[in-house]
């Protein structure tokens, strides 16, 4: 009788937590590896418009971005609400986007630079005016590789 | 004096590493960049000639005006219908004599093609919203893209996607996507 005692008196031993520390470790190297930072602090509101025949941007390290939108409201009252430009993290002008685009050229290396693709995420209810006046500069530095930034949306209306 | 050596209490560890996993969980966007690709006509030369013209018949003129409608070949239309005409103008399947001629190309894999000469004319107005615009270029390049898609399973079996570099070539230069964008106009006003 008295063998079985034994058993009974220890209870469920504790689990170890030992090895959570390592799971942990995994999960943020995951994110360290996959994480991209997020390089601008938006100013304008982009909502972007849908579309079917999306194509992936290869090569982040190629594209430049150019952000048109109305601004947030808490600089409604500096810069109006009229759709704006947003270069890097600063409002800005037509006329500023092609230093923009140069400086963007002179930090890469030349072999790059025909691959070079300008990235437009533009609010869908911005009026045609504005983009076309940056197409327009765009076509003037000769960066011809656009992207008309979209998100996906079904196949039926 | 040989001591044993005192373990490191790695109790907080597990602590910092949540810290961090947080940090890079707030940080991190996960989203990858899509888009419409789209290449821009190259600046006009200072001292151009005037282009010759090109026939009408290939031509296919789509408008945009400030109100957001569709004016395509001379008459309004539904966005819904536009991905199947303009892909009737891109194939002109019975050779009509109103959608645009075709000139005999030697293309890979397919010997001797008749290749439309067909152009997509966009024109939108500086008032037209930036929605309706991607729309719009949204049908047109699919109906491109359906167009090789249906070729491919036609000729190879597979969809284009799923065809190697050659042969998506080939395909291509049965059906080039050829769109372009006139200067807009201000009529609407801003």
């Amino acid at each position: 009788m008295s063998r079985f005692k034994k058993n009974k008196d220890e209870g469920t031993p504790a689990i170890s937590t030992a090895s959570l520390p390592d799971i942990i470790f995994m999960l943020l190297f995951f994110f360290m590896v996959t994480t991209v930072m997020r390089e601008v602090e938006l100013k304008i509101v982009v909502k972007l418009p849908k579309a079917t025949e999306l194509q992936k941007l290869e090569k982040k390290s190629l594209v430049s971005y150019i952000y048109i939108g109305k601004p947030l409201k808490k600089y409604q009252k500096v810069f109006g609400t009229e759709p704006r430009i947003q270069l890097n993290d600063a409002f800005a002008d037509v006329k500023d986007i092609q230093p923009f685009i140069l400086k963007e050229r002179e930090a890469r290396n030349e072999k790059e630079v025909p691959l070079m693709t300008t990235s437009l995420k533009v609010d869908e209810d911005v009026k045609m005016g504005i983009v076309t006046d940056v197409k327009q500069e765009l076509r003037k530095v000769n960066a011809l590789k656009i992207n008309y930034s979209a998100r996906k949306r079904d196949k039926n209306w | 004096m040989a001591r044993k050596l005192q373990e490191i209490n790695a109790g907080s560890m597990a602590d910092i590493a949540f810290l961090l996993l947080i940090f890079f969980l707030v940080t991190t966007t996960m989203d990858v960049d899509t888009g419409l690709v789209r290449k821009l006509p190259p600046p006009p030369p200072p001292n151009q000639e005037k282009t010759p013209p090109i026939k009408e018949r290939n031509v296919f003129i789509v408008l945009i005006n400030s109100k957001d409608q569709l004016l395509v070949e001379g008459e309004p239309m539904d966005i819904h219908q536009l991905r199947e005409k303009a892909k009737e103008f891109i194939k002109n399947p019975y050779d009509k004599p109103n959608l645009p001629e075709k000139k005999i190309i030697k293309v890979p894999y397919f010997g001797n093609y008749p290749v439309s000469k067909g152009v997509i004319s966009l024109q939108n107005d500086r008032g037209t919203s930036y929605k309706r615009y991607i729309e719009v270029q949204n049908e047109l390049v699919a109906a491109y893209n359906e167009l090789r898609d249906e070729l491919a399973m036609q000729k190879f079996g597979k969809h284009y996607s799923e065809l190697d570099k050659d042969k998506q070539a080939a395909i291509k230069k049965i059906y080039p996507q050829r769109i372009s964008e006139a200067e807009p106009k201000n009529v609407g006003g801003k």
